[in-house]
């Protein structure tokens, strides 16, 4: 009578096994509705690019040791203040840009933007770096109300900012940047158009793939690198890499800033496939969906690789992109996935942080 | 002396930072304080409990408790079906209280076992359970109710019959239930209670043959009698027949009994030194002494409170303002509760626990147990909190309503200067009256100061997550300093002992 | 044993235990006389913390299979199987780490978990938990309890700010307000205290037995057994060596009884040796060299170690002398001067020792030594790569990980030491200890260094590992005459391949023997009867 399922939970935990067993059973309904599966499918291609970089945010963060890390809305705020400088000076509408082609005002605009929104998170990152290496220990607790107070603080901040582009401010005079912002007129979908082909129903957004892979092997890249190396070590085991000479603070400190950086890459490559920018408390809960992301892929507070991420933003989005339909077919017009994304994503940062034991014990 | 006046300073610099914020930002908003104050004291009576239930949990060292979010989610559930049931009034409310009960104790105990799960991270778990527990919530309300369980209530549900609708109306069932009782019953009902008491206790210790103290019994019962008797007379009865208590009444009331107070204790401090002095003696017990100097300066006090109120400024702002007696006294109560639990076995195994549980385990004190009980606590009460909160407001936001409580009352006691170790009754009440005044007018200030009332709202909710994220880093960050001094060598000791 | 007659308030027969198949005690007696101070000495290892478990009847003793022999209290057999047993039998415990909350006040920590309350109304429904405090009485006893070791506090201040000796007296006390306490165990109690502290600790235990309160003391110095102990056992490697009157010995026959010529041929005498050693050439040098170590701090050293030979560093745990290899290497902040090869040393620069060609060999193996969840690979070249940018390529401005590099080499050293595992790409917490330490010198020998550090290089590991690693240390000294410093708690093993031994006590030097120094000097070394000095005995 022994449990064929046991060594499967063993090896992958039970909320890994349930969410699979979750997406098989979505996929089928899906089928069994008679749904365009194909459709779906590129629905989640769709987002596991657009959320890919985001959820990558988490791999520097935790293998330099500060755990998971839910303040990246820290650099999601420098992308969205990269992407509103480049609406403000409209730079995808440059006539000199436009006339050589229009696509490329775009990319202009989006890597100005992610340009801007880096040179931004690196000073962010910085000093971000600078109080997780004073609160050792607590990173998780701190880093979460860090970055719920930053997007309160930009709240006013945007509330106050001198923008004045009629894309980004509300119209009849109100007072502050919209709620969200239309990239129509600048980079929506620039990544996600470039070339996009389409097998039968199956759009394959090509340039947006290449971009995220670009970012994935870029980091794959740096994680094999000397410092990259050093980094892994400083996280898994400070104490063995100081007896190697190797400075644990500033390995900390490089894995935050490069967090922080990848979430201001990410939520510019994430706002230009959604098409709008949300500011306000638009980006709060990114940082719980950017771990629950992670997680589901297999990683832990302690170990995060690429595989992690590209396996589990494709779990996860694709639950969510198969979700909402099939929960529209038991309850139409329900938020049920929404309900759905609220339980599966906390619940396995519950479960993550029961398995993380004596993460900051006090005693 | 000027070191001492900078370290009371800095100890308590965020209240300090936070009265001048206040005091500024209700300058700025331009309102009299005839609004500001009826408003501040209606927020007090809404939000006061649920902030002191958080004090149990910082006491038994697992910090600031997100996961109250979850024992208003129970009250929640409780007042739904007691509005389907169709309970009203006092009766309602009791029957919403007594069905919350359960299932908060249900629910504390699941956080509690969780909680000792992740030792250590109970903050971040507590915080990210609440969502998770956001999710359970939504999916009971939107599907089961009406999907899985036929609730069938066109008032309630939605018009497919699945799901609760978005806002409940309690304004026909338990609003102001608790506000309105009369004072007369209060006393009436608090006779009966002293009278339950006085006679299990007798049963008691007669059923185990333990000495019964008849006089002290018969003295007890008496006075109780006098004052349920002064209620029959004419102009009392009329006074107390209110439910609510004048502002001004009830400073003069204080004073009153301040000087009652004192006098009777300057009596039996005379009376023992006359004729039991030497029992004393005997039992070794020191007694505090009448401290003449203390009473005369709390009398002092009372004093010039009470001349305070011919100021008439103020006169005008006491007037006006309406206390909720029974609320009021609810509060008092659990202020009293956290002070006296504190006082038992159980209380002091929870600051054990609290400040070492290496040492707790050592002195053989359960430490799993010991916390879930103060999750138990601290939801059970958060529930009940919730539950005022709802019957003053009189409206159930059913998926809002809970969301922001968590967040709000930890801020309000972090304003009032506690911290993730240490938490007093002194801390969570003046840290709701600045918290809560720098939340009407802030908005107000904004108006004002910017030209627009947004940015006073996102100011406030700027200072609630500013503040606990300082609380939060202020106590990682000082943990290093205190193991320095120790080992003069900050986190590698800890490393290598952990290894 | 030599009174058969005499009563005893405790007797543990024939006491034997096993971890799992590791025989730790091996029939251990312990009698100790109503009022007297028994010393139970021996070195690290010997089998006092086990015994003293079984005693208390912990956990770990009795989910491991519990032990073998028989306990009498008072002259009733019993069988003590958790703590709360051993209380009730009056059996009270000092600990070495201070049990006190600084938060509380000393009243509150005596009667911690045992709290003096009276019924109430609530209590009678809900249970004992809801009794209130009865703070009068508490402080009452409180104060007895201290007034019976002489402790001149009010019992109402708090703890944390009270200097650490008296710390250690609140303990006392708490155990002494226990009803019935018939035997109080007092583990290395002096070991955190200054010298006067230590003095009045002695003359406390001096009052608590003449309250006929027998008194176990756990303890290394020599000194403070001659001073306050009745009686003595001694053990050595889980053995029962013997029990003596301390008015029947002396201290040189304690020392030799404690260390005990061990017959366990390490090394073997084959390998030729023609190195040339002079005094002139100096590897390593310290001066008034200190290292904040916890629980092994140095308060400066003066040594010179020579160019080309073995140094054993021995001295009992705690001691010091695992702080003179993690400082130098910048774990711990260390002050004073080391010069390596005649260079000075930047202490304050991590990383230096490394570029002056100083490896290290931890002794915490899963703490500092390995990346457990890393590969063999990435373990073995991990710090030649950043030290000495070695397995790596580079492509355009980046420095990449040379996998084929590391391959090879990873792949060489598993032959050459011989390390059992089922390929390179093994994760390192996956292996035996033997085979861990093995990788831990595989890492150090690839840096190439000219002074090696190990410590306590067979700590945890079989014997056949244990050979292997101490012969494969010799051969390199010999072949590439590397210099090789082996910090070590065994003094079995630093006898037997060292050319010469220095003995750290207190974080000072206590001497430098020969290894064929007799068995009384390295035992009254160790034990602190010679303090910073050369040996006079």
């Amino acid at each position: 009578m022994r449990n064929p399922l046991k060594p499967l939970v063993d090896k992958f935990g039970l909320p890994r096994v349930i969410i699979v067993s979750f997406f098989l059973l979505l996929v089928v309904a899906a089928g069994g509705f008679q749904m365009n599966l194909m459709q779906l499918l590129s629905d989640c291609v769709r987002r596991w690019g657009m959320f890919g970089i985001l959820a990558l945010a988490m791999v520097p963060a935790v293998q330099c040791g500060i755990g998971l890390n839910f303040g990246i809305s820290m650099g999601i705020v420098g992308g969205l203040l990269g992407g509103l400088i480049v609406i403000q000076l409209n730079v995808a509408q440059n006539p000199s840009l436009v006339a050589i082609s229009p696509l490329l005002a775009a990319w202009v605009a989006v890597l100005l933007a992610i340009l801007i929104g880096v040179v931004l998170a690196i000073g962010i990152g910085y000093l971000y770096g600078q109080l997780l290496n004073r609160v050792k220990g607590s990173e998780m607790t701190v880093t979460t109300y860090v970055g719920f107070s930053i997007i309160a603080f930009m709240n006013i901040l945007w509330m106050l900012l001198p923008f004045s582009n009629g894309e980004l401010i509300w119209p009849n005079a109100g007072k502050g940047l919209r709620n969200t912002i239309s990239l129509a007129a600048s980079f929506s979908g620039v990544m996600n158009n470039t070339l996009a082909f389409k097998i039968g129903a199956l759009t394959v957004p090509t340039g947006l793939l290449l971009f995220f892979f670009l970012i994935c092997f870029l980091i794959w890249l740096f994680m094999r690198s000397k410092t990259g190396i050093a980094m892994s070590a400083a996280g898994a085991n400070p104490m063995f890499a100081k007896a190697a000479g190797i400075n644990v603070n500033k390995m900390r400190l490089i894995g935050t800033t490069l967090s922080t950086v990848l979430a201001a890459v990410g939520i510019l490559v994430y706002a230009q496939g959604f098409g709008f920018m949300q500011l306000y408390n638009g980006p709060m809960m990114m940082g719980f969906t950017s771990v629950a992301a992670v997680l589901i892929g297999g990683a832990s507070p302690k170990r995060a690789s690429i595989t992690h991420v590209l396996i589990g933003t494709f779990l996860f989005q694709g639950i969510l992109a198969l979700g909402l339909p099939v929960a529209n077919q038991f309850i139409p017009e329900s938020n049920l996935s929404e309900v759905m994304r609220l339980i599966i994503s906390n619940g396995i940062i519950i479960y993550a942080l029961t398995q993380a034991k004596g993460g900051d014990s006090r005693e | 002396m000027n070191k001492k006046l900078r370290d009371v300073l800095f100890q308590n610099k965020v209240v300090i930072l936070f009265i001048f914020l206040c005091v500024g930002a209700t300058i700025a908003s331009k309102q009299p304080l005839t609004f500001v104050i009826p408003e501040l004291f209606t927020r007090i009576a809404r939000n006061s409990f649920i902030v002191l239930a958080l004090i149990i949990p910082v006491i038994a060292g697992m910090g600031l408790n997100f996961g109250i979010v979850i024992g208003a989610m129970a009250a929640q559930i409780a007042i739904f079906l007691t509005t389907y049931w169709g309970f009203t009034g006092i009766g309602g409310f009791m029957a919403t209280v007594a069905l919350a009960t359960p299932i908060s104790i249900f629910f504390g105990f699941l956080v509690g076992k969780l909680f000792n799960q992740m030792k250590g991270n109970e903050m971040i778990g507590g915080l990210v359970l609440g969502y998770f527990a956001e999710g359970i919530y939504q999916l009971i309300f939107l599907f089961i109710f009406g999907g899985v369980i036929a609730l069938n209530n066109p008032t309630l549900m939605i018009a497919t019959g699945v799901g609760v609708k978005n806002t409940i109306d309690l304004k026909d069932t338990v609003k102001y239930a608790l506000d309105t009782v009369p004072m007369l019953t209060i006393i009436e009902i608090g006779f009966y209670l002293v009278l339950i008491g006085l006679v299990c206790s007798t049963i008691f210790k007669l059923a185990k043959k333990q000495t019964v103290d008849w006089k002290k019994t018969i003295l007890s019962a008496a006075a109780a009698l006098v004052v349920y008797g002064l209620t029959y007379i004419g102009p009392v009865e009329q006074f107390l027949a209110k439910d609510r208590l004048m502002l001004l009444s009830a400073i003069e009331l204080g004073c009153l009994a301040t000087v009652i107070w004192q006098a009777l204790k300057f009596v039996r401090s005379k009376l023992s030194a006359g004729n039991a002095g030497a029992l004393d003696a005997a039992v070794g017990a020191v007694r505090k002494p009448f401290n003449g100097k203390r009473a005369l300066v709390n009398l002092g006090l009372a004093a010039v409170i009470y001349g305070l109120t011919y100021v008439p400024a103020l006169y005008k702002v006491l007037i006006v303002v309406q206390l909720p007696v029974m609320t009021y006294l609810c509060i008092g109560a659990l202020c009293c509760f956290n002070n006296i639990l504190m006082k038992t076995r159980l209380g002091q195994n929870m600051r054990t626990v609290g400040q070492s549980r290496t040492v707790a385990n050592a002195a053989g004190i359960n430490v799993d147990k010991t916390r879930i009980i103060a999750m138990i606590f601290s939801t059970v009460l958060a529930s009940w909190g919730q539950l005022i909160f709802l019957q003053n407001v009189g409206t159930l936001s059913t998926y809002g309503a809970h969301t922001q409580v968590g967040q709000f009352a930890i801020a309000a006691l972090l304003v009032g200067g506690a911290s993730v170790q240490k938490a007093t009754n002194k801390q969570a009440l003046l840290g709701i009256v600045l918290f809560h005044t720098l939340f009407i007018v802030s908005p107000l200030a904004g108006k004002e100061l910017f030209g627009d009332p947004v940015i006073g709202e996102y100011f406030r909710v700027f200072v609630s997550y500013g503040v606990i994220a300082m609380a939060l880093a202020m106590h990682a960050w000082k943990r290093p300093v205190k193991e320095k001094v120790e080992t003069e060598k900050p986190d590698d000791g800890k490393k290598v002992e952990a290894a | 044993m030599e009174n058969t007659n005499e009563t005893y308030v405790l007797k543990m027969d024939n006491i034997a235990k096993e971890y799992s198949g590791n025989r730790v005690l091996k029939g251990v007696n312990l009698h100790i006389r109503p009022g007297e101070i028994h010393a139970l000495m021996g070195e690290n290892g010997a089998g006092k913390s086990t015994l003293m478990n079984i005693l208390f009847g912990m956990p770990v003793i009795h989910s491991t299979g519990g032990y073998e022999g028989t306990i009498q209290v008072d002259g009733q057999d019993v069988v003590i199987d958790t703590p709360l047993k051993a209380m009730e039998l009056g059996i009270g415990m000092v600990h070495q780490e201070f049990m006190l909350i600084p938060g509380f006040s000393v009243t509150e920590n005596i009667k911690v978990g045992r709290e003096i309350s009276t019924p109430n109304l609530v209590s009678r429904i809900f249970g004992r938990s809801m009794e209130s405090l009865d703070f009068e009485q508490m402080a009452k006893d409180a104060k007895k309890a201290l007034k019976t070791i002489g402790l001149q506090i009010e019992e109402y201040v708090k703890v944390a700010g009270l200097p650490v000796g008296y710390m250690q007296f609140i303990e006392i006390a708490r155990e002494l307000d226990k009803t019935g306490i018939k035997i109080l165990v007092f583990d290395e109690p002096t070991a955190v205290l200054t010298e006067s502290e230590a003095d009045r600790l002695l003359e406390a235990m001096r009052v608590i037995s003449s309250h006929g309160i027998a008194i176990i003391f756990i303890t290394h110095r020599l000194d403070e057994v001659m001073a306050v102990a009745d009686g003595m056992t001694i053990l050595r490697d889980g053995e029962f060596v013997a029990r003596k009157e301390i008015k029947d010995t002396n201290v040189v026959e304690i020392a030799e009884l404690m260390i005990g010529r061990k017959v366990e041929k390490l090394l073997d005498d084959d390998l030729p040796d023609n190195r040339v050693i002079s005094e002139d050439e100096i590897a390593v040098s310290l001066r008034d060299y200190r290292v904040e170590m916890p629980g092994e701090r140095v308060k400066g050293v003066d040594l010179d170690i020579r160019r080309g030979e073995i140094f054993g560093i021995g001295g009992l745990a705690g001691q010091g002398k695992l702080g003179i290899p993690n400082g130098i290497m910048g774990l711990y902040k260390a002050t004073g001067h080391v010069k390596i090869n005649g260079q000075e040393l930047n202490l304050d620069k991590l990383g230096d020792a490394l570029n002056h060609k100083v490896a290290f060999v931890s002794e915490d193996r899963r703490g500092v030594g390995l990346l457990l969840d890393e590969s063999i690979e990435q373990n073995i070249v991990f710090s030649a790569m950043q030290t000495n940018d070695k397995f790596l390529k580079k492509i355009a401005w980046m420095k990449l990980y040379d996998a084929a590099a590391a391959k090879v080499h990873a792949e060489q050293m598993v032959k050459t030491l011989d390390i059992r595992c089922t390929g390179i790409r093994q994760a390192a917490g996956r292996l035996s200890g033997g085979n861990q330490q093995k990788v831990c010198l595989a890492r150090a020998l690839t840096l190439e260094p000219e002074v090696l550090f190990v410590s306590e290089p067979t700590r945890g590991i079989d014997i056949g590992a244990k050979k292997l690693v101490l012969e494969y240390l010799a051969k390199l000294n010999r072949e590439t005459g590397m210099t090789v410093i082996i910090v070590s708690s065994e003094l079995v093993e630093l006898r037997s391949i060292s050319d010469r031994i220095a003995i750290v006590s207190d974080g000072k030097l206590a001497c430098i023997l020969k290894p064929d120094d007799s068995d009384a000097n390295f035992g009254l070394a160790m034990s602190g009867a010679w303090k910073g000095g050369e040996a006079n005995a």
